[in-house]
């Protein structure tokens, strides 16, 4: 979706903040929320590309002025009511809920989420080729950032085929897609108005024609 | 940007943290969320403290400094890390959740590397920990990948103009470590007195090490 998270290239965020000696958590709130959304995570009520979907649907004001763990807070809020998880009569024994235990933390955490899968998928695409990103302007969720769409680009590295985001925060379905780094010039990207030599950024091949312009 | 970084300094406003004023309408927000939670059975707290204490105390840059000082070191080590960043910290014993497909992107006098998500705050948490507020913020986000030697600048790194950067931007799962050049002036040191000079912000590509 063409929400305001996606902020590449953007002005007007005014100077950057940098605090020093910055501690993990600023105060006690940020701190709860960070566990009860990773734990509520872990009951799979929702996969990951649907919380980020959540978070980048909320109206741009409250994302703008939320702050970090404020966004967090929206949204778990908001994935909740929509699934009926707040409803008086719903709890983790009458939904048959999946609960993280404690004792389960460790392993859960060293063991994370892989997003590669296995299958017989050729890629399309090979390290060297010239790709361009298609033009694309989804009301979903989509990990191609906008100013990469219409840019020509070098294929850089593949990666496999991983989990599509734009179809898993749709309907959930994993539909894996070959991944691939593909590398812009900052000129092709920015013009003369940029100071970057080269940006990457993590593509899908849904989101890649082959371009038969050769740099 | 342009303008100069605001550089705060936090401490004092956290000491007020526990007098005895009224609950802010977040604070009050998330209690009331966690009871729930936790009244329906959705959420252990025991889970809870599990989660904060491991990435507040636990997981952090000292995880990634290691890698970096052995990267130095051993360089059967870095070939590894090159073809298999993953498995290679894995060894060490850094794996996981927002680090489950690791690059290790190496800075030579010819390309500097810098890191962003501009879509979120990706961020490789096992070797790194939690990402600070600076990378989360939207002025970073915004303009990482457009000025990028601005954005350096802002963090008191000026960077040769023979030296290109590059930007990447962590779009997918695949998430970034970048490893800083060794310091001149290094040679025979211990990977503790190396690992000691590696900073979090030279991982993200915003500083380089220094001795």
């Amino acid at each position: 979706m063409n929400s305001i998270h996606d902020m590449g290239g953007m002005d007007g965020f005014g100077p950057m903040v940098i605090e020093a000696d910055e501690p993990c958590f600023h105060n006690e709130w940020e701190r709860r929320a960070f566990a009860i959304t990773l734990a509520m995570g872990a009951t799979k009520q929702w996969n990951l590309d649907q919380a980020r979907a959540a978070r980048e649907s909320l109206p741009m004001l409250c994302y703008l002025q939320a702050g970090y763990y404020g966004i967090w807070i929206e949204a778990l809020e908001s994935m909740l009511k929509e699934r009926g998880l707040l409803r008086a009569e719903a709890n983790a024994g009458s939904l048959g809920l999946k609960v993280l235990a404690p004792e389960a933390v460790r392993d859960a955490l060293l063991k994370g989420a892989p997003t590669e899968r296995e299958g017989s998928v050729k890629p399309r695409f090979k390290p060297g080729d010239a790709v361009r990103v298609r033009v694309m302007n989804p009301k979903s969720h989509t990990r191609c950032p906008r100013y990469l769409r219409g840019k020509q680009g070098i294929v850089d590295r593949y990666h496999g085929l991983h989990v599509y985001p734009d179809s898993h925060a749709l309907t959930g379905e994993e539909n894996p897609q070959a991944l691939y780094t593909v590398l812009f010039t900052g000129h092709d990207l920015w013009g003369a108005d940029g100071s970057a030599d080269q940006v990457s950024a993590d593509l899908w091949e849904t989101y890649l024609d082959a371009s038969p312009i050769q740099s | 940007m342009g303008a100069a970084p605001i550089i705060e300094n936090k401490a004092m406003t956290t000491a007020h943290e526990h007098s005895d004023r009224p609950l802010s309408d977040i604070e009050i927000r998330v209690k009331a969320l966690e009871s729930l939670l936790i009244d329906k059975g959705y959420v252990h707290p025991d889970t809870l403290e599990r989660l904060i204490q491991t990435y507040e105390h636990e997981v952090g840059p000292h995880h990634g400094a290691r890698v970096v000082a052995r990267a130095w070191t051993d360089e059967s080590f870095a070939e590894h890390l090159r073809a298999d960043a993953t498995a290679a910290v894995a060894s060490m014993g850094y794996s996981g959740r927002q680090g489950e497909h690791l690059v290790a992107v190496e800075n030579t006098p010819e390309q500097h590397n810098l890191v962003v998500c501009t879509l979120c705050s990706c961020y490789p948490w096992p070797v790194l920990g939690l990402p600070p507020a600076w990378y989360k913020s939207s002025a970073f986000r915004s303009q990482a990948v457009i000025r990028p030697r601005e954005v350096l600048r802002t963090f008191g790194l000026n960077l040769p103009e023979s030296t290109q950067v590059r930007v990447w931007d962590s779009t997918a799962e695949i998430r970034y470590l970048v490893i800083p050049m060794r310091p001149e002036g290094t040679q025979g040191w211990s990977l503790e007195a190396l690992a000691g000079l590696v900073n979090r912000d030279s991982m993200i590509g915003t500083a380089v090490v220094s001795r």
